[in-house]
């Protein structure tokens, strides 16, 4: 029992609703969202030191025992990617400072940023698998209010389909989750994993199993389910753009992560080879919209497919290393994706349009946003010694001891290709002769956001000999999930 | 009484569904409404339609209805609601900047 894993879904949804009545103060709010976020970010870094020190944490909310209750359980995979949210979250509000126009800020971006935060914070605590469609809708409902924030022609057009997407799989969520009561009859996600045991998840089971990961995978973007994905997620500002593709596919790939490591691990003949399938096809389509277009923020946000495309090929494999670089690939997509979706939108603040055709020779104006944007295609496609290859290492180290040749071969052949498509930003943009127009003052807050998201990514790399511990334990911990149904159940 | 509360369920989802695949943005809405109303009634039926006894376990009850079902779906109505009244004004502002509700002419083009 600690109250403290509350706190980081509470302080966010507070000062986010207590923005609502000073939205006219910006400079006051801007300062207070900053403040906010920082002492969040201590939170999660004060939870993550209990965490590893003592064991999970656990609150069961209003003093009702574990399966009857809803509990929020902080183990070691959930407070890292709370840190890693705060991180991102802190980055994104100086970048939402300097780039985002007064009238949007004015427009509660803060309150619903924060919002945002507290429903993705709450979806990685949440131990109750109604709680966890609770905290998505949380999540959503923010989500649905930034993308059409500034309410642009191509906003409204964009937004509607991805609000109505969402609404669709979430009510499929919801139909899935009683299912699993009927059979089950607990939402729990502990005792459901033991009573789901105990079966051997025989009958109808599996295919609400798969019925969920459909839900999860609409939510994730995975093939064939990403359609909505490039185009909804470039219409809103960047960074509004690089939040949700730094958290919110995330939190649908952390799901099925819990889900089908936790619950569902009795027919992985059934599951998991079929994520293997999906898992090739999404990283094959992924990287094929990636190279087809010239937009560059499309391209970025085509970039998120094959990302998860590699998460999944680590979920489907199924073994303690291949799950440790799950969680490596995915700590390290969600910061390398926001720094990326930052230099897109330095990019088009310089060039004053996103198609790459009419950039070129910027290195020469702005070298810092260069060598930024070449380290982080670096990082994004894996190349020694950054954080991205000592993920897809264990991936397709994984992939390969078991055997799946084919798909981690695809794997590979697709690291080649993202490295293409990104790079071919930095061809395009940043040599050849300058195009015309003067030089731009760059503001400093657009500037340091990426620049510290880099240098933890680069950290990530290059300090793997420190953080590879404690990532492997987390996924020995997923594999064998008898400790966290007993860390949750213990009290009865 | 539950077979019959599926069916319902079930046609619900069925003309939400229908609803869903038309080009016209009230009808699409329309039919995220009915589809939520299906999934609601499904929840509920799958709690086991029981009444007339008490709703916890105690000494000396044998024999008792559950109320979890009730409870996610008062929370369920509730975030349906929201998301619906959001897209409702959400279609409303789209067909005044866009000038139409069709689907079909809301798919946008790349030299934006």
């Amino acid at each position: 029992m600690s109250n403290l894993v509350v706190l980081p879904i509470l302080i966010p949804l507070f000062f986010g609703a207590m923005f609502v009545f000073f939205h006219n103060k910006l400079a006051a709010v801007r300062l207070m969202s900053f403040v906010v976020l920082l002492i969040n970010t201590a939170t999660a870094i004060f939870i993550v030191y209990e965490v590893y020190s003592k064991g999970a944490l656990i609150l069961e909310t209003g003093g009702w025992k574990a399966p009857y209750g809803i509990i929020l359980i902080a183990d070691k995979l959930s407070s890292l990617l709370i840190l890693t949210t705060n991180i991102i979250a802190l980055a994104a509000c100086v970048y939402a400072g300097a780039t985002l126009d007064e009238e949007r800020e004015k427009h509660y971006f803060y309150t619903l940023f924060l919002i945002l935060i507290a429903g993705v914070s709450g979806a990685f605590l949440t131990g109750d698998l109604f709680n966890l469609f609770v905290f998505f809708e949380v999540l959503l409902m923010a989500s649905y209010s930034l993308i059409v924030l500034g309410a642009t022609k191509v906003q409204l057009r964009e937004s509607i389909k991805y609000v109505l997407l969402n609404l669709f799989s979430s009510m499929l969520f919801v139909t899935t989750v009683a299912f699993l009561y009927s059979v089950t009859g607990t939402v729990n996600m502990a005792q459901l994993a033991e009573r789901v045991g105990e079966i051997q998840q025989k009958g109808v089971l599996t295919s609400i199993a798969i019925l969920l990961f459909v839900v999860f995978a609409t939510k994730g973007a995975l093939f064939p389910l990403y359609f909505w994905l490039p185009k909804s997620y470039t219409a809103p500002p960047s960074v509004i753009s690089a939040l949700f593709g730094a958290l919110l596919t995330k939190v649908g790939i952390y799901s099925i992560l819990r889900v089908f490591s936790l619950i569902f691990v009795y027919k992985l003949e059934t599951t998991h080879a079929f994520f293997l399938l999906l898992a090739g096809f999404t990283l094959i389509f992924g990287v094929i919209g990636a190279l087809s277009t010239h937009n560059v923020k499309l391209i970025i946000a085509y970039n998120i497919i094959p990302a998860i495309g590699f998460m999944l090929l680590g979920i489907g494999t199924f073994s303690a290393e291949s799950l440790a670089g799950t969680i490596y690939y995915l700590v390290h997509d969600m910061i390398i994706k926001a720094a990326l979706f930052f230099l897109a939108g330095i990019l088009v603040y310089i060039a004053g349009t996103s198609d790459l055709r009419k950039m070129g020779g910027y290195i020469k104006g702005y070298p810092l946003v260069g060598w930024m944007f070449f380290l982080s295609a670096l990082v994004l496609a894996g190349i020694p010694p950054f954080s991205g290859f000592i993920g897809k290492l264990l991936l397709l180290k994984g992939a390969f001891a078991e055997k799946h040749y084919l798909v981690a071969a695809i794997g590979l052949g697709c690291s080649l290709l993202i490295l293409l498509s990104i790079i071919r930003i930095f061809i395009m943009a940043f040599w050849g002769e300058q195009k015309e127009g003067k030089k731009i003052k760059l503001k400093r807050g657009m500037v340091i956001p990426p620049l510290a998201l880099l240098c933890f990514s680069i950290f990530l790399g290059i300090g793997a000999e420190w953080v590879y511990p404690h990532i492997q334990s987390i996924a020995d911990g997923l594999a064998n999930p008898s400790q966290y149904i007993n860390e949750v159940l213990k009290a009865r | 009484m539950e077979i019959l509360m599926c069916i319902l369920g079930g046609a619900l989802f069925a003309a939400g569904i229908y609803l869903l695949l038309q080009r016209q943005l009230l009808r699409i809405i329309l039919g995220t409404a009915l589809v939520s109303h299906g999934a609601h009634l499904l929840i509920l039926t799958m709690g086991k339609l029981n009444r007339g006894a008490p709703p916890v376990l105690g000494e000396g009850i044998g024999h008792y209805t559950d109320p979890l079902p009730q409870a996610l779906i008062l929370t369920s109505i509730v975030i349906s609601f929201g998301v619906t009244s959001f897209l409702l004004v959400l279609a409303y502002r789209a067909y005044q900047k866009n000038r139409t509700d069709m689907m079909d002419q809301l798919r946008g083009t790349e030299d934006e």
